[in-house]
């Protein structure tokens, strides 16, 4: 029966859901980890978890995707003079674990035909898995880029990269393969989550995101400071698998 | 071919807030229960373990423990003109799984609904007159009133621990609590929850305005509590992870924190995980029910025969079980015939920032740690000049800061670049939100049936969901809204705000509430409901639906109070009446 095959399928998928890290970026994590043990580790930290999950192993984007995303990151949360922007916060890292993850292969979605527009109401019905939408628009944003400016969309000035990024957000771009609105709503949601998500998912490196805005992480208790209406909390931010952010200098 | 089970006494379909209580009071009655879950077995630990669980993008983002689509979802369309078409991913609502259901990630905001509430259609005719209600709407009065739920309200809270202060003793107005709510015969079991900054504002502005704020009734314990079953409940860390989060702590209720320790010890209580009812099924003559059929993790199929079957699932769910068990007539909106499916109504939510001067420190929270306004809810005020009925409360919550989903920004600032950046790091700390939590009443068309196209991993049809809002709920919105605005310009040091109007049509996209309502309702009569006052069915009088499936309207509170007392109310019934004498209690 058709529908136990789909059970069987979701129940195996129910097993693996969600891993922290990927196989493979854990044996580079381990191995860093046990490379910087006696010096960068505090004793207080699970051994497996190096101070930070960067990896340089991509998982879904390829050479000239990977650029793609990096530039779009570095214009949508920028660096400038309030301090690091989405690119240095590890943000990339995190796109590319996202769309080989579960989420980018749509595995809770429900994929089943037929295949309709759809009013906007009624929300994403496209065939595509966010991994898929990613890759179709990626090549087709460089296309256009590549017929209006000869170059690929990360070799664009910052100026015009801005100009397509808000091309897509408005719709004014007409991309052959994907509305172009979708991918920008979708890429602008995941950059968002990727700068402000516990730093374990590779994103939010050394607490970029969160001291930028003054968030502590999950810090699990205020029940002394909640009525301290009016002061500041001070207490360096701390990530579930990666232990506390260094003090800031005095 | 379905493996036939031993027969229990009663069989619950899911295991969530309501099952948890009827399952305690029928095992405490003598009965042999079996609770049949879709999902998985979780507890405090080590489910919800502070070093695993406080994870905005896994749990709230990512949505790890509701309704996974690909196994059911719904088809939606906004009228009966267009044609429906799958929520392929969760938005607009999140429905729970696993043992605890929603019970597990709500917020723990508790409301009573109020007196008038349970009449709203001849009140407000009463008041109004009948021609200040639109023709399509087809609000009714429960077959029940506030004072037959009160007591159940009350068992309901000394369970749960609810933290707050009484409005109304007996009567007597008191102060500092809700003056609106309808009379109650003793104190909350414990006092409110520490005020947040933001609450603190919202308070002051209020009251220069001369509103009534009070604190929301919150399941998170304001301090440890022992309940009337003998649970502990620790004190609320104000950690900020309640909604779309199990509670680490044991400081808000859930089953996991008030009733199943005690349920999971007993000899005549068991539970099944990966067990998904499929069907519920009927002897020969389709007036009795012989049990329910389920498909487990495998995928192999096993009938649980019962002498009572108890729907305890989502309400959507419990609609869809039957309609899929063809139990009832199904609803026809064309004619307006037929009672399953019929009066599915929702919740409104628009929303007013506030952008303040001092830093509030978001992230120092609580899912029911907000003070609240009354006066423009239900029908505390004179609808005679608005041409609407029902209202909303106005709150102001401040439920965690989890920086992914609540950071504002002012709508003139951009949406991303440097002048994004700059926003976030200027409003994070200094910003928080009010909520214009509104009511929707039921119409003709808002209905849910079977949809002839698309179908669950099961098998069966999805459910179809044809739904929008109305003039009369839209307008209501809209006024309760610009008294947001009155309060947020009444706050000191506010340094803006943004209005978050509810416009338009429904979307299913963006999420908005969990309170999805109606479609197996509660009525006087067959004709016009699902279910007699005791939740049991007309046609099935061994087959008993309980949950928000049975709200003929949803008035502008959160369900889950009325929940837990409506299947208290039920539970009485079933222990002291039906089981004496099985059959019709009505």
């Amino acid at each position: 029966m058709a529908w136990m095959m789909r059970l069987l399928r979701a129940n195996f998928r129910t097993a693996t859901l969600m891993p922290t890290l990927s196989r493979r970026t854990f044996l580079i994590a381990s191995a860093s980890a046990s490379a910087a043990a006696c010096s960068k580790i505090p004793n207080t930290l699970p051994p497996e978890y190096p101070e930070q999950t960067r990896s340089d192993a991509p998982l879904f984007l390829d050479a000239s995707e990977r650029r793609f995303i990096n530039a779009a990151c570095a214009r949508i949360i920028p660096k400038d003079d309030l301090g690091p922007g989405a690119l240095e916060a590890g943000v990339p890292d995190f796109i590319d674990r996202q769309l080989a993850g579960p989420f980018g292969q749509a595995s809770t979605w429900y994929m089943q035909g037929p295949w309709a527009k759809g009013s906007e109401q009624q929300g994403y019905q496209l065939k595509f898995t966010p991994a898929q939408m990613y890759r179709h628009a990626m090549n087709n944003v460089d296309d256009y880029c590549n017929k209006q400016f000869k170059k690929a969309f990360a070799d664009l000035p910052p100026a015009d990269q801005d100009n397509v990024l808000t091309g897509l957000e408005k719709g004014d771009i007409d991309l052959p393969d994907v509305p172009a609105k979708t991918f920008f709503t979708m890429l602008l949601q995941n950059v968002t989550e990727g700068f402000f998500a516990d730093p374990m998912y590779g994103g939010n490196r050394d607490f970029i995101g969160w001291k930028l805005i003054g968030f502590p992480g999950p810090r699990y208790n205020y029940v002394e400071e909640i009525e301290q209406y009016g002061k500041p909390y001070t207490l360096p931010p701390v990530s579930l698998k990666l232990g506390r952010a260094k003090p800031e200098k005095a | 071919m379905a493996t036939r089970l031993k027969p229990v006494d009663a069989v619950l379909v899911g295991f969530g807030w309501t099952a948890a209580i009827i399952g305690q009071e029928l095992t405490d009655a003598g009965l042999q229960v079996v609770a049949l879950e879709r999902g998985n077995f979780r507890d405090t630990v080590p489910d919800f373990s502070p070093t695993q669980i406080q994870d905005e993008l896994r749990y709230a983002v990512r949505k790890a423990t509701f309704e996974e689509p690909d196994r059911e979802t719904l088809t939606f369309r906004n009228s009966t003109s267009d044609t429906a078409l799958p929520m392929r991913q969760l938005g607009s609502f999140l429905p729970g799984v696993g043992v605890g259901g929603a019970g597990v990630h709500w917020n723990g905001q508790n409301w009573r609904f109020m007196p008038t509430d349970f009449k709203m259609r001849s009140h407000s005719e009463q008041r109004y007159g009948k021609k200040f209600l639109p023709d399509d709407m087809t609000i009714q009065d429960w077959p029940l009133s506030y004072d037959d739920l009160e007591p159940y309200y009350d068992k309901w809270e000394y369970l749960c621990g609810i933290s707050g202060k009484a409005g109304n003793l007996n009567g007597q107005i008191q102060e500092g609590g809700n003056p609106f709510e309808g009379p109650r015969k003793r104190e909350f079991p414990l006092p409110p929850l520490k005020r947040s900054a933001s609450a603190m504002k919202f308070d002051e502005a209020a009251k220069s305005i001369g509103l009534h704020p009070f604190p929301c009734p919150a399941g998170n314990a304001s301090q440890p509590y022992t309940n009337t079953l003998g649970v502990k409940l620790g004190q609320c860390t104000y950690c900020g992870y309640c909604e779309w989060f199990g509670c680490a702590n044991y400081s808000k209720a859930s089953p996991q924190t008030t009733i199943l320790p005690v349920l999971l010890r007993k000899d005549n209580f068991s539970y099944k995980t990966n067990a998904t009812v499929t069907r519920v099924n009927m002897d020969s003559t389709g007036k009795k029910a012989t049990g329910v059929t389920y498909v487990d993790a495998q995928g192999r199929e096993f009938e649980q025969p019962a002498e009572m079957v108890i729907l305890c699932a989502y309400s959507l769910h419990n609609v869809h079980l039957l309609l899929v068990s063809k139990i009832g007539k199904p609803y026809d909106a064309e004619s307006n015939t037929g009672a399953v499916g019929k009066n599915y109504a929702y919740q409104m939510s628009a929303y007013v920032d506030v952008f303040f001067d001092e830093i509030i420190n978001p992230f120092m929270g609580a899912g029911a740690l907000g003070q609240v306004v009354d006066d423009f809810n239900g029908d505390n005020f004179d609808h005679g000049p608005h041409g609407f009925i029902g209202g909303a409360y106005i709150s102001m919550w401040q439920t965690g800061g989890r920086p992914i989903l609540q950071h504002y920004t002012p709508t003139d600032t951009p949406k991303w670049g440097g002048g994004f950046k700059k926003a976030l790091k200027e409003n994070y700390l200094r910003s928080a939100s009010m909520q214009i939590h509104g009511g929707i009443m039921s119409y003709k068309q808002n209905h849910l049936d079977l949809d002839p196209t698309y179908r669950d991993i099961y098998g069966n049809p999805l459910m179809r969901l044809t739904f929008d809002f109305q003039k009369n709920d839209l307008d209501m919105e809209k006024y309760v809204t610009d008294r947001a605005v009155d309060i947020a310009k009444a706050v000191k040091g506010n340094r803006g705000y943004n209005v978050r109007a509810r416009t338009g049509h429904y979307g299913i996209v963006e999420y908005q509430t969990t309170h999805n309502t109606g479609g197996a309702i509660i009525g006087d009569n067959p004709s016009n409901s699902v279910i007699n006052k005791y939740c049991q069915s007309w046609d099935v009088p061994n087959l008993f639906v309980l949950g928000a499936s049975a709200f003929p309207q949803n008035p502008g509170y959160n369900p889950t109070g009325t929940v837990g007392a409506l299947t208290y109310f039920a539970a009485d019934a079933i222990t002291s009446r039906y089981l004496k004498n099985p059959g019709a209690l009505v």
